[in-house]
């Protein structure tokens, strides 16, 4: 144990110096002024660090607007753990925090809590004011601190619902006053919030009264007056219908008019796009203003306005008959609702449109794909291969070295070049590479020049991974990067890691037998190791709900899961027990990954947001706000410097890992996105959805490249092989499907005025790029994995019928 | 595409009268409209949230199904206490009962008996999770091994048997048979139904029939060779291992025209030399491939009916009959013959009514002039001295499946008057009796004619398949069958010059099914009227444009015509029909050789007070058929064929 510990406070303290200290600090970015008094917790609680020794420092960290709002949300989480003397130490953030909270108590209405509070504030106030900590900073901050309140509320990280085990016990003031939370209902956190500044306005715009009966005749009236327009308008018009009719029926529901809502439903939902089915659906069953107000799909929809994308002739086209025909009620809606963003230029066919619509709020601006985006590849650290290299391919035949020597120039040249996309090598901290890892690099490296040339003719050999008997459920695999280990997560709240090599797993010696070992011996290493332990399967325990996420550390010493419990969870692969629990999401977490260079993770949820942390924090360090609904699925960019999510809002967005900005939005899928995976040269993103298909996104130009079309079901799973000539999908309709990506990949219509206009013409070669379809025996995929040769590892279980 | 869509978003509410209950259960009896209005509308829309976030859970836990914990799941998101407790699997546990003007919906309470619990044995600990791994794909080819899907999944090899010119190899044509089972397809479907259309269109008249390809792996060759042997060697063991590889192995796909010829050809070989050993181990490859849940046979049925019929009504099928279980053959052939009845009769071929024709014909040539004698010797044991019980037993069971079986076909060979006396001269002792029955059957006959039940036939007489392997067993054990194999090849050769010549005439058997109705008697013309028009029907669309699906439809036409025709042929003359068909071909034999030879044959003699030899050694066979479990319960399984069999014409017409 100790010798583990102390390997453990080595990374934190390597990481310390120029890890957090840059990152954390404000990038200034929405200048709520919150200075950058972070005070960065050095020292001790490093990765293995639990909860209770780096909450000393609570509320201490968190420098960008965002994190600081996490602050106020995430605290009661972590202040189940908070001593009793830790306001006193805690700087103006406590205050600020305390200031927000019991804004957020007033606005949710809980009186109680905040008299409460207010009554524990104000000796909270005299210790601050002994402090003399001057007052009107105070006053700046908690206005600071509301506004983001109010602002950030789109995807506020619901803080009402704190964790149930972490608010017993405690008696800080501001748990106590959340402890109430529970006896709110269900989601009152996020809406109550949001009710205040946002959704009354939102709500009372729909206030104004046209005549209930005449709504049939104004929506008919337009879809008449489209219909009969010309051809290449009709296509573009036509994105009207939906929002227009959505916002019709809330209209009609929220002044109470059942009954004509109920027959204006009726009648024309059966004309939107089959894509919207699943919100209708939900639309269908509100038929009550009560309903309104808990209902997310809806609160969606109100606070955000529908984009939409039309030609300034169809506008025009548009602007006139409205006004024509003095059909003030949609006119009405299409300047409060909708957002429609005009190009010059011809209209867009209805191929081009139906490629980009379908997501939750209508398509992306185009200047929210704009910004630049640094998808290069990082430089590889250049790393002496050492000579036994040599040793090994003399055992091989002779002419071999020859011709392994270019090729491995090329590979050393390629990595040296710097890539002019790349972001600037220390755009954000990465952790240095230890001894272990450049072995692992080498390694990586030897099985580089064994690996295979996948190509159509060449195409890679499948392994399936079967979990039998998995009657509890799979739901999440992750397997490590050199192949050596598979993670499962399971519906009944464990996390099962098998060896799939000979090499058993071990855990290391208890404490008092470590102590026994003579550390200077040389297989020291080995002989920390417990013989006894051995085993092909561990089993973690810890998770009180679905484990639906699991990533391996790309050192393979520890492992993530996510679940449904609202934690994330840090194991050690040496020990086989649980490090941290980061409690943030209060709702279960759909996903959650390592970075590629480790230390670094993120996590998305139910919550709508998708936070990064570094392993030795318990906070974020980042929340990346912006998603309509549940995130589902979340990847690194193979540079770390970026992360893409994707999610139920049928959205995929792309954050900034510095500054926690979102540079692309990509609209395009018609069903929640369930997977993504990011190209090896980190151009490209590939994203797959319920709706069965895969899509291809050219990062740099925030383009769709691509659709592959075949498979039936939701795609579980979507990797590329090692070199990028193959992307592996897997799916819910139990197949594996490989798709070719070069060609998918090549003369892409990336001329500036596509990518000016956003106006793509996606070739329909589905078939031709497909390259292979397995089916499995009733098994969905999970997972796929390329290894380091170019093997795929598929895994699922197997469910019988 | 959003049409077909409309119906499914109705905004269902609960009835309010639940609300009502649900308030009385709680002890609040009155309750007014109104608030039980606005209470169904809320609960209705709660619960509708609430199995929307469930969805959810359904989705992210990788599953098609919802289960019990994705609601639990979905409240706790909301903040409500779960219900604890409610963890079926499969069912929701609520019992139906009405009465009194109410339906309840309510628990099944069982009280249970403790000891009960304590004392039963634990049950097995379920297995623990565990990994395995397999090849999905070596280099781009799927192995077929167990772990992996069939090669070719049983829709697609149905799909290729039946519709020869729609099928297609999976990658090329995704939409077609893939298209209706996803759900999660739905949104795609907008546009890949566009494309779907026209290539099923414009492409089916210009693709020929994909030539398959028989060429085996050495492994396969290999494969082959060894599973023969095993199945026809003397090695019990190894033929079990065998049969056992041919029933559950996949990807024996491309074999079974191997297997198929193999059985056939070797049943015509054993048949000559009476060595019922192979014919019992070929007809266990029979069943081991009908077996296979992969394999779909209906492609080779032509080649295995007439060599599993074979083995049912072939005069002889060991060396030495009296002593050999020869019936056991027979028995498990016509288990067979029920099978494939079950499974690949359809309104196409026809396999059903063709086989039941068959055996009728066997009834017909073989049993008839029989009756007679059979009757003396029944009688014979009923009436006489009471020499032993189960010979009672066993001739009153022989005497009921002689009637049973007789009467329907007797019903349709003679005209309507049925006189007792004519039965009487023709029949002998069992004639009054047989008359009766024949009464009986004409006036089910007609009944069922009435309610214009198409499937009369299929269903009264598959019986015969079974009982018949018991019919010719008296009979005489003439070895002149060296007919009867190559017999069996015929069909083949005339299926096979159908499928040629088929094109030009489709219109001249449908006339002859009328001629031939038309002599035959009504209940009959009833059965025989709709065949014809089922036939034109499907031949009708096709004539004018000749048309890629002639081919298809043509042999079963003209088959049906040739067996239709047999029977006033066969009747009064025999040796004529020899070529139409294999049972057929029998009949003249059997009456040439074996009908004057069987008063000879080892039966005792009729009238005379029955010798107990003789009487035993009837009693002997009749009880091995009644006794023996097979008959009885092959009788009920026959039946139980029918309603694939008999269900599956009714739509087609």
């Amino acid at each position: 144990m100790a010798a583990l510990a102390e390997e453990q406070t080595e990374v934190a303290v390597k990481l310390e110096p120029e890890g957090p200290p840059t990152l954390l600090p404000p990038q200034a970015g929405e200048g709520a002024g919150e200075g950058g008094g972070g005070t960065t917790n050095n020292g001790p609680n490093g990765g293995g660090g639990n909860v209770a020794a780096s909450a000393s420092s609570a509320g201490g960290d968190g420098g960008t607007p965002k994190p600081s709002v996490a602050v106020s949300a995430v605290a009661p989480a972590g202040a189940a753990t908070v001593p009793a003397a830790a306001p006193e130490a805690g700087a103006p953030h406590d205050r600020q925090t305390l200031l927000a909270v019991l804004q957020f108590l007033r606005q949710s209405n809980l009186r109680e809590a905040e008299e409460a509070l207010r009554r524990e504030a104000r000796l909270l106030e005299e210790a601050v004011a002994g402090t003399g900590v001057p007052g009107e900073a105070d006053g700046a901050g908690a206005e600071a601190a509301s506004a983001l309140l109010s602002r950030v509320t789109a995807s506020a990280p619901g803080p009402a619902a704190p964790d149930p085990p972490g608010t017993g016990a405690s008696g800080a003031a501001a748990v106590s006053g959340l402890a109430t939370g529970p006896a709110a209902p269900g989601k009152v956190g996020s809406v109550a919030v949001e009710d205040q500044p946002d959704v009354s306005a939102v709500l009372s715009a729909y206030n104004q009264q046209g005549d209930p009966t005449m709504y049939e005749e104004y929506y008919s009236g337009l879809k008449h007056f489209i219909e009969c327009s010309l051809d290449c308008h009709r296509a573009e018009l036509s994105q009207l219908f939906y929002p227009l009719f959505v916002h019709m029926y809330l209209e009609l529901v929220y002044n109470q008019h059942e009954n004509e809502a109920k027959s204006f439903f009726e009648k024309f939902h059966g004309d939107q796009e089959c894509y919207y089915q699943d919100d209708l659906r939900v639309l269908s069953s509100l038929t009550k203003k009560e309903h309104m107000k808990g209902n997310e799909t809806m609160l969606d929809f109100r606070t955000s306005k529908f984009v939409l994308r039309i030609s300034r002739d169809s506008y025009q086209l548009l602007k006139r008959h409205l006004q024509e025909k003095q059909n003030n009620q949609i006119w009405n809606i299409v300047q409060e609702h909708l957002y429609i963003d005009i190009f010059d230029g011809m209209p867009r066919s209805k191929q081009q449109i139906d490629a980009m619509v379908g997501s939750l709020a209508g398509e992306a601006k185009r200047e929210a794909n704009k910004s630049k985006v640094f998808f290069g590849l990082l430089k590889e650290p250049e790393i002496e291969v050492p000579l036994d290299d040599e040793d090994e391919e003399g055992e091989n035949e002779e002419g071999k070295p020859k011709k392994k020597k270019p090729k491995k120039d090329s590979i050393g040249s390629k990595s040296k070049k710097q890539d002019p996309n790349a972001p600037p090598q220390n755009r954000i901290p990465l952790p240095e590479l230890k001894d272990s890892d450049k072995l692992d690099k080498i390694m990586n490296m030897k099985e580089t020049t064994k690996r295979v040339r996948l190509g159509p003719d060449c195409l890679p050999s499948i392994c399936f991974y079967t979990f039998l008997n998995a009657y509890q459920g799979l739901t999440a695999v992750d397997v490590t990067d050199d192949s050596s280990l598979i993670a499962g997560g399971f519906a009944d709240s464990t996390v099962r890691v098998w060896s799939v090599t000979p090499k058993k797993l071990r855990s290391v010696k208890q404490a008092a037998d470590l102590s026994l070992i003579d550390k200077e011996s040389d297989d020291v290493l080995e002989r920390i190791m417990d013989e006894k332990t051995a085993s092909e399967l561990k089993i973690l325990y810890g998770h009180s709900g679905p484990v639906y996420g699991a990533s391996f550390s790309p050192d393979r010493n520890y492992l993530l899961s996510s679940s449904e419990d609202g934690t994330v969870r840090l194991w050690s692969l040496q020990t086989f027990t649980c490090l941290v629990g980061y409690k943030g999401h209060n709702y279960p977490v759909w996903d959650t990954q390592f970075s590629p260079y480790g230390y670094y993770f993120v996590s998305g949820g139910h919550d709508r947001v998708a936070r990064l942390w570094a392993t030795d924090h318990y906070q974020p360090l980042r929340i990346f706000a912006g998603h309509l609904a549940d995130v589902n699925c979340t990847r690194f960019h193979p540079n770390s410097n970026y992360v893409a999510t994707g999610s139920a809002d049928r959205t995929v967005r792309l954050w900034d890992v510095l500054n926690g900005n979102c540079v692309r939005i990509f609209t395009g899928h018609k069903g929640p996105i369930h997977s993504l995976t990011f190209s090896p040269n980190g151009r490209f993103l590939a994203t797959g959805a319920t709706d069965g298909r895969v899509l291809l996104w050219d990062i740099g130009h925030g383009l769709m490249v691509g659709e592959l079309k075949g498979h039936t079901d939701t795609v579980c799973s979507l990797r590329f092989s090692r070199d990028g000539e193959i992307l592996a999908s897997g799916s819910m309709d139990n197949t594996v499907r490989l798709w070719d990506a070069v060609k998918a990949f090549e003369d892409l219509e990336t001329d500036d005025f596509t990518a000016a206009t956003g106006h793509i013409n996606l070739p329909e070669n589905s078939q031709e790029l497909l390259l292979g379809t397995y089916m499995t025996k009733s098994t969905p995929v999970v997972h796929l994995h390329f290894t380091r040769r170019n093997l795929v590892l598929a895994a699922g279980a197997y469910s019988p019928q | 595409m959003a049409e077909e869509k409309k119906l499914k978003l109705s905004n269902t509410v609960l009835p309010s009268e639940s609300m009502k209950v649900v308030a009385e259960s709680m002890g609040i009896a009155q309750i007014q409209e109104e608030t039980c209005q606005l209470l169904t509308d809320e609960v209705s829309y709660r619960i509708k949230e609430i199995a929307q976030d469930a969805l959810k859970f359904m989705h992210m836990g990788k599953r098609q199904k919802l289960t019990t914990s994705d609601i639990d799941y979905a409240l706790k998101l909301k903040n409500v206490e779960p219900l604890y407790g409610f963890h079926a699997q499969e069912f929701i546990p609520f019992r139906f009962a009405s009465g009194g003007g109410r339906e309840l919906y309510f628990y099944e309470e069982k009280e249970v008996d403790l000891s009960d619990i304590i004392n039963t044995p634990l049950p097995r600990v379920p297995l623990d999770v565990c990994l395995k791994a397999h090849w999905l794909s070596i280099e781009g080819c799927q192995p077929a091994i167990p772990e992996n899907p069939p090669p070719a999944p049983k829709e697609q090899q149905k799909a290729e048997a039946t519709e020869p010119l729609k099928s297609a190899k999976p990658g090329q044509e995704e939409d077609g048979p893939l298209k209706g089972k996803g759900q999660g397809a739905a949104p795609a479907d907008g546009k890949g139904k566009e494309k779907k259309a026209p290539p099923l269109l414009e492409g089916a008249p210009l693709r020929l029939k994909p030539r398959s390809i028989h060429e085996l792996s050495v492994e396969q060759q290999l494969y082959y060779k060894e599973i023969t042997e095993a199945c026809v060697g003397s090695c019990e063991a190894k033929r079990a291992e065998a049969l056992q590889s041919i029933a559950t192995d996949p990807g024996l796909y491309q074999m079974l025209p191997r297997f198929s010829t193999f059985i056939s050809e070797g049943v015509r070989v054993n048949v000559v030399q009476n060595n019922l050993a192979l014919l019992i181990y070929l007809m266990r490859m029979v069943k081991a491939l009908m077996d296979n849940p992969t394999l779909y046979l209906e492609k080779y049925v032509h080649e295995l009916i007439p060599a599993v019929m074979t083995c049912i009504v072939s005069r002889q099928l060991c060396l030495r009959p009296d002593v050999d279980n020869h019936w056991a053959l027979r028995d498990f052939a016509a288990r067979l013959v029920a099978q494939i009845c079950k499974h690949f009769s359809t309104t196409t071929n026809n396999i059903q009514s063709r086989i039941t024709k068959t055996f009728t014909k066997v009834i017909k040539t073989l049993i008839l002039p029989r009756l007679q004698q059979e009757g003396e010797r029944i009688r014979g044991v009923l009436d006489g001295p009471v020499l032993s019980n189960i010979d009672r037993i066993g001739a009153d069971h022989v005497q009921s499946l002689l009637l049973k079986h007789c009467a329907p076909v007797l019903a349709k060979l003679r005209l309507p008057p049925d006189n007792q006396d004519a039965y009487r001269a023709e029949f002998g002792s069992l004639g009054p009796l047989l008359c009766s029955h024949v009464v009986k059957a004409r006036a089910q006959a007609a009944l069922q004619a009435q309610q214009v039940n198409r499937t009369t036939l299929t269903i009264t007489q598959p019986r015969p398949t079974l009982t018949l392997s018991q019919a010719p067993q008296p009979g005489p054990r003439t070895p002149g069958l060296l007919k009867v194999p190559g017999s069996i090849a015929l069909p083949v050769q005339t299926l096979v010059s159908a499928r040629a010549a088929a094109p030009p005439q489709p219109s001249p058997p449908p006339t002859k099914f009328i001629v031939m109705s038309s002599s035959s008697s009504a209940s009959s013309t009833q059965q025989v009227l709709s065949l014809s028009t089922s036939a034109p029907g499907s031949g009708s669309t096709t004539t004018s444009p000749v048309t890629t699906t002639v081919p298809s439809v043509q042999p079963i036409v003209k088959l049906v015509s040739t067996a239709t025709t047999a029977p006033p042929s066969t009747a009064p003359s025999g040796p004529g029909s020899v070529q139409k068909y294999i049972v057929v071909s029998l009949p003249p034999t059997g009456e040439g050789k074996g009908g004057p030879a069987s008063h000879p044959s080892p039966a005792p003699a009729p009238s005379s007070a029955p010798s107990p030899l003789g009487g035993s050694a009837l009693c002997g066979g009749k009880q091995e058929a009644g006794d023996s479990p097979p008959p009885a319960p092959g009788t009920p399984k026959a039946n139980g064929s029918q309603p694939p069999g008999s269900g599956s014409p009714q739509p087609a017409p």
